[in-house]
């Protein structure tokens, strides 16, 4: 039954994908569509990809491309990584302590609502060299929104969960690793998932201002260039591994919180 | 184990928001448990029950009188003891870990405070799963379990604590009548295995006859003890009891003073409302 179920899942994922190229074969390369025509052709974007010998120079087939992708993807897997783990642990920090939370809530909601495109020359004006400028504003969005998460997941753990852990003897450090952090966790993971998506949005603005590789740099290289189709096929990449690395928190966050039934929307 | 469990409640009350609303939760309640002792108090919803439990499991404090074990204080105003395995609750909606197995929530107390070895607390645990019935799910999460299995398994963690007394917050609400009597049975029978002191609150008063050998009656806000009952009902104790003469007389001479009770409750939520 669950394997029939993704099937099907899948067959009508990729139903609706193969629509959505379709229409676009219709009203670009077809029809050309008012204001649709400007758009890259679906056949020439797709050629272009795969071509050995690609017209704007980045194809599957060349190391350049290859070089922009793995340029992203350590910066957000980077970034990712730091504030996972800061913001995991600030977040406890303020659901578990009054006097934490005190402390750092009304600075918290000061920052947090800078967009992250105001933080940018800062960012350069802070960090050296070109790398970590763009690392460190890949990571703030990440930061503020794991923090969030993981408070409001401190929070809604049931209180009664406290006072069984005081009646049964815990100490302190085991009410943190049995009933906070495990408590915790579906709002820590709900969080993860959306400082991933905030991870490349953020990558992309600030490689966009900053970079010298990557796929958010190589979109706006390819429009100043006027390479419509590779910049498309950019786009594609990105909106790939933004979809994968999404997937991958979902499988990991199903793996650790396997008592609940409940599991989180899209897997 | 040292000490047995006898409870002493002085006169004990509790105002909440003094400053500001003024509810007067309890009302001058004493109330004398003796050790090995199955206490049931019956009160109608709202009459500071909990209050008084909470009080006792040291998750609440009182504003006034005491409250005491084995001639040991264990709360009164400004003075809280803290929770501990001496006097473990069994919540009204359950609280048993969902993210741990049932073998790690019943075994993580004599762990957790030393206790007992990994082995022997898993042994000791398995043979009260059977008592109930419950052998077999060890390694099940709760969420997988029915109503009236993740209570069993509640009280027997509360169990392996070895507890001078057993705080029960209407544990069996939320079960339907005919598992609630099954899980009735089970808890009589683990309380006819080791003795403890047993503090159990309802608004049912069956159940509260059924179980109990005294029956205390709260009365409605502010709660104060409104009458005591010795159940005078042979133990092991089945089903069938529920027919008996002695229990319908009981019943007759307790829920009269309920119903009043309860009336009162009604009036004062309606009179909330208008």
């Amino acid at each position: 039954m669950q394997r029939l179920l993704t099937n099907i899942r899948i067959r009508q994922g990729l139903f609706g994908v193969a629509c959505f190229f379709l229409a676009w074969y219709l009203l670009v390369d077809l029809f050309g569509v008012w204001r649709f025509r400007e758009m890259p052709k679906l056949v020439v974007g797709i050629k272009e990809w795969l071509s050995l010998d690609p017209v704007f120079g980045v194809s599957l087939f060349t190391a350049e491309y290859y070089t922009h992708i793995w340029a992203s993807i350590y910066r957000v897997l980077s970034a990712f990584f730091v504030a996972t783990v800061a913001g995991i642990a600030i977040g406890i920090l303020m659901g578990w302590r009054r006097i934490f939370f005190g402390l750092t809530f009304p600075i918290l909601e000061v920052l947090r609502p800078i967009p992250i495109l105001a933080w940018i020359p800062l960012a350069i004006i802070l960090m050296p060299g070109r790398e970590l400028p763009i690392i460190a504003l890949t990571f703030l969005a990440a930061f503020f929104v794991t923090i969030l998460n993981t408070l409001l997941g401190v929070r809604a753990i049931d209180r009664d969960y406290f006072r069984a852990a005081e009646s049964l003897g815990f100490s302190q450090l085991q009410t943190l690793s049995h009933v906070i952090i495990p408590g915790a966790l579906p709002y820590i993971f709900v969080g993860l998932q959306i400082a991933m998506g905030a991870c490349w949005f953020s990558l992309v603005a600030a490689e966009i201002l900053s970079g010298s590789a990557g796929l958010g740099y190589k979109v706006w290289e390819t429009y100043y260039y006027v390479q419509f189709p590779t910049m498309v096929s950019t786009m594609a990449t990105l909106g790939f591994f933004g979809y994968i690395s999404s997937a991958l928190v979902r499988v990991v966050g199903n793996r650790l919180m396997r008592w609940r039934e409940k599991i989180l929307a899209g897997t | 184990m040292s000490g047995t469990g006898q409870l002493s409640i002085q006169n004990a009350g509790k105002i909440y928001d003094p400053e500001g609303i003024h509810m007067i939760a309890l009302e001058g309640v004493s109330l004398e448990i003796k050790a090995g002792e199955f206490c049931v108090v019956v009160g109608p919803s709202g009459c500071g029950k909990t209050t008084l439990l909470n009080a006792i499991a040291g998750f609440d404090q009182l504003t006034d009188g005491q409250i005491s074990m084995d001639e040991q204080l264990l709360a009164s105003p400004g003075k809280k003891l803290l929770p501990g395995p001496d006097r473990i609750v069994v919540f009204q909606h359950g609280a048993l870990f969902p993210w741990k197995t049932v073998m790690w929530n019943v075994t993580c107390g004599p762990l957790k405070q030393g206790r007992m070895k990994s082995v022997e607390a898993k042994e000791k645990a398995r043979e009260l799963l059977a008592r109930v019935g419950l052998q077999g799910i060890e390694d099940q999460f709760p969420e997988g379990l029915s109503g009236g299995q993740k209570r069993r398994v509640e009280i027997i963690r509360a169990l392996m604590n070895d507890p001078k007394v057993l705080l029960l917050d209407e544990p069996f609400r939320a079960l339907d009548a005919l598992t609630k009597s099954v899980v009735q049975e089970h808890l009589l029978e683990l309380f006819d295995f080791s003795p403890k002191t047993v503090f159990f609150i309802t608004h049912d008063l069956e159940e509260a006859i059924f179980l109990a050998d005294r029956v205390a009656v709260m009365t409605t806000r502010p709660g104060t003890i409104k009458k005591i009952v010795a159940v005078d009902l042979p133990r092991p104790r089945d089903y069938r009891i529920l027919t008996s003469e002695r229990f319908v007389e009981h019943k007759v001479e307790l829920g009269e003073a309920i119903h009043e009770e309860a009336k009162k409750a009604f009036e004062a939520g309606e009179r909330e409302l208008a």
